[in-house]
């Protein structure tokens, strides 16, 4: 029975808070444009290595609204493309760290004993080595490219879920209804997986949103000290650490990156908050 | 004669703890007898749950150590870690009905997913289809009109008694031999509570299943139970057949547990029981309840043995001979 979800309990919580709601536009409007960069962008050959000599470093206007680069590329075309990056590469990093997080984090809250103290203390481990220098020691090791910057934001960002679902597990383990289903003699793999789990999906899924933002900023960060994504590939810290050279004279090379990479995080962040409130967890 | 369904024989059961070794069960002697209804009463925290966890093995871990004997049906549970054994006992042969039943039931599944699960584990069908219909007419038994529009809500749009029957379904519906009820609906007001203690007794007769209630509510026991064992601080202090426990309360605790009761008619409050359940890490030797006895003397320090009264009633007290001959004012 399809139900309208405008007329749901669910959308009225989250409704109820008009930053929900922007937050949502935010990210909506975001992706729609990182999604049909091609389409909505006015120079998508700009996305590349071209040069224009003609139209070098030239201030905002009517044809280039956030100004060109360097190089006459123009810079609004770069930015969406650089949210094409900056949305990809959370994408992937949540989509490994969260699935080891989760699984790790509900083997040791479940088992306990020593599989949770080996689990738990590597995971304790990697939480007291500050992150972003894991992430650079990863990167300096490791080629600058895209997919490294992924996986090295991946491996500093799955303890913090094995933490948030290893406490979620521990507290939903000893709830009646996990004791009933022992009783009726379901398996340890049952429980985990269709008493336990469901019931942290809630969680998960906020923190994941409220982890969106983050990931990008962390990303963001590699990518200013130049660990990141490598030239031509256009991405929003690159282009404000380039920038920053020439600021402030030319300061729409730095800004109009810097205010994409605070809007697409603060989208996220809003949008986090209003599933809180509608998901009704507690974070 | 018959041999009981299950028989507990000196279940002793140890944590533990920061503190020191915590001697919760200290030699528990219990015996159930097919089709019959046991009721075990005690103050909070006297061990009483913790009992009927460990029939169903819920005690596991490191810091336990659980000694004595369990008989289920001619096996023995302590220690038995056969998967085959335990998938038989839970759910089919021994199933239980918890204090809260919003609490049993996931949040996040649906009352149709959470029974047709339940009725497929049972092993008698294999569809789903099948286990629905079985669901459907269980639910009818249970004096719900619409089962479908049940079967289709959370249990959170439940309302207590709802939830209450959707359980009590739930723990029958196998038609276990032996259904433990821990404090059932005591999370609820006194009328559902009420209810449930009927339908309890109308399906476990109308099942021949023998039935294990845990509760602290003495007229919860007059009215469902034909035996009854009175714990304190983890030992069985006396047994007997209801009637003959109401009429002649043999073990002071049991006497004092009586006064406790408060009375509709006359003006006297009920008496309490002065002071707490003992510390089980320090517990006092010989019979606990001498800390808190006021017939206690020097004798209670030593560990009493079940003495029998004759008629199925025994009791653990120096005093069983004269008890009644004693009263305090």
């Amino acid at each position: 029975m399809p139900t309208n979800f405008f007329k749901t309990r669910n959308w009225y919580r989250f409704s109820r808070n008009p930053l929900s709601i922007t937050g949502a536009v935010i990210v909506i409007v975001v992706v729609f444009l990182a999604v049909f960069a091609p389409y909505v962008t006015p120079y998508p050959d700009h996305s590349g290595a071209a040069l224009d000599f003609a139209n070098m470093n030239n201030p905002p206007d009517s044809k280039n609204f956030f100004g060109t680069d360097g190089m006459g590329r123009d810079v609004f075309t770069r930015v969406i493309y650089g949210y094409r990056v900056s949305l990809l590469l959370g994408i992937v990093v949540l989509s490994l760290a969260v699935p080891i997080g989760v699984g790790l984090g509900l083997i040791a809250g479940y088992y306990g004993g020593r599989v949770e103290i080996v689990l738990m203390r590597i995971t304790d481990v990697f939480l007291a080595i500050p992150a972003l220098v894991l992430a650079m020691a990863i990167m300096g090791f490791l080629e600058p490219t895209l997919i490294n910057a992924m996986l090295a934001v991946s491996v500093m960002w799955w303890p913090w879920t094995t933490r948030l679902v290893y406490n979620l597990t521990r507290s939903i383990k000893t709830e009646d209804y996990v004791v009933a289903s022992k009783v009726v003699g379901a398996s340890d793999s049952h429980i985990i997986l269709f008493e336990i789990l469901p019931n942290c999906l809630p969680t998960i899924l906020t923190k994941m949103t409220l982890d969106m933002g983050f990931v990008i900023l962390v990303a963001a960060s590699l990518s200013f000290l130049g660990l990141g994504v490598q030239p031509p590939t256009p991405d929003l810290a690159s282009m404000v650490a380039d920038g920053s050279q020439y600021l402030p004279d030319q300061w729409w090379l730095s800004v109009f990156p810097g205010i994409a990479i605070l809007i697409v995080v603060l989208g996220f962040n809003l949008l986090g908050d209003g599933l809180r409130d509608m998901l009704d967890v507690e974070m | 004669m018959p041999s009981p369904l299950l028989q507990m024989r000196g279940l002793h059961l140890k944590f533990d703890l920061f503190e020191g070794r915590s001697h919760v069960l200290n030699g528990v002697d219990l015996s159930i007898k097919k089709g019959e209804r046991v009721a075990i009463v005690g103050e909070s925290g006297c061990g009483k749950s913790t009992a009927i966890r460990a029939i169903l093995g819920l005690l596991r871990g490191r810091n336990v150590h659980l000694s004595g004997s369990i008989l289920f049906g001619g096996n023995e549970l302590i220690d038995n870690k056969s998967r085959k054994l335990w998938g038989d006992i839970r759910g089919r042969r021994i199933s239980m009905i918890f204090q809260d039943p919003t609490a049993a039931l996931n949040p996040v599944f649906t009352v149709k997913d959470q029974m047709t699960n339940v009725i497929i584990r049972g092993g008698k069908v294999r569809s789903r289809k099948a286990a629905l219909n079985i669901a459907r007419d269980a639910l009818k038994r249970v004096a719900i009109a619409d089962p479908d529009r049940i079967l289709n809500t959370y249990p959170f749009q439940l309302s207590g008694g709802l939830a209450q029957r959707v359980m009590i379904t739930m723990a029958l519906i196998n038609r276990p031999e032996l259904v433990l009820a821990d404090e059932p609906g005591s999370a609820l007001d006194v009328t559902v509570q009420e209810q449930t203690l009927h339908l309890m007794s109308d399906l476990t007769q109308e099942d021949g299943a023998a039935v294990l209630i845990i509760t602290h509510n003495l007229g919860v026991v007059r009215e469902f139970a034909q035996r009854v064992y009175v714990m304190y601080a983890g030992s069985i202090v006396e047994e007997a057949g209801v009637e003959e426990l109401f009429n002649n309360p043999a073990h002071p605790y049991t006497r004092a547990l009586i006064d406790a009761v408060p009375k509709l008619t006359g003006g006297d409050l009920p008496k309490t029981i002065e002071g707490v359940v003992p510390d089980y890490t320090n517990p006092p030797t010989g019979c606990r309840f001498h800390t808190r006895c006021s017939f206690a003397q020097d004798a209670c320090r030593e560990d009493q043995h079940m003495t029998d009264l004759g008629h199925g009633h025994r009791v653990a007290c120096v005093l069983h001979n004269n008890i009644n001959r004693l009263s305090v004012k």
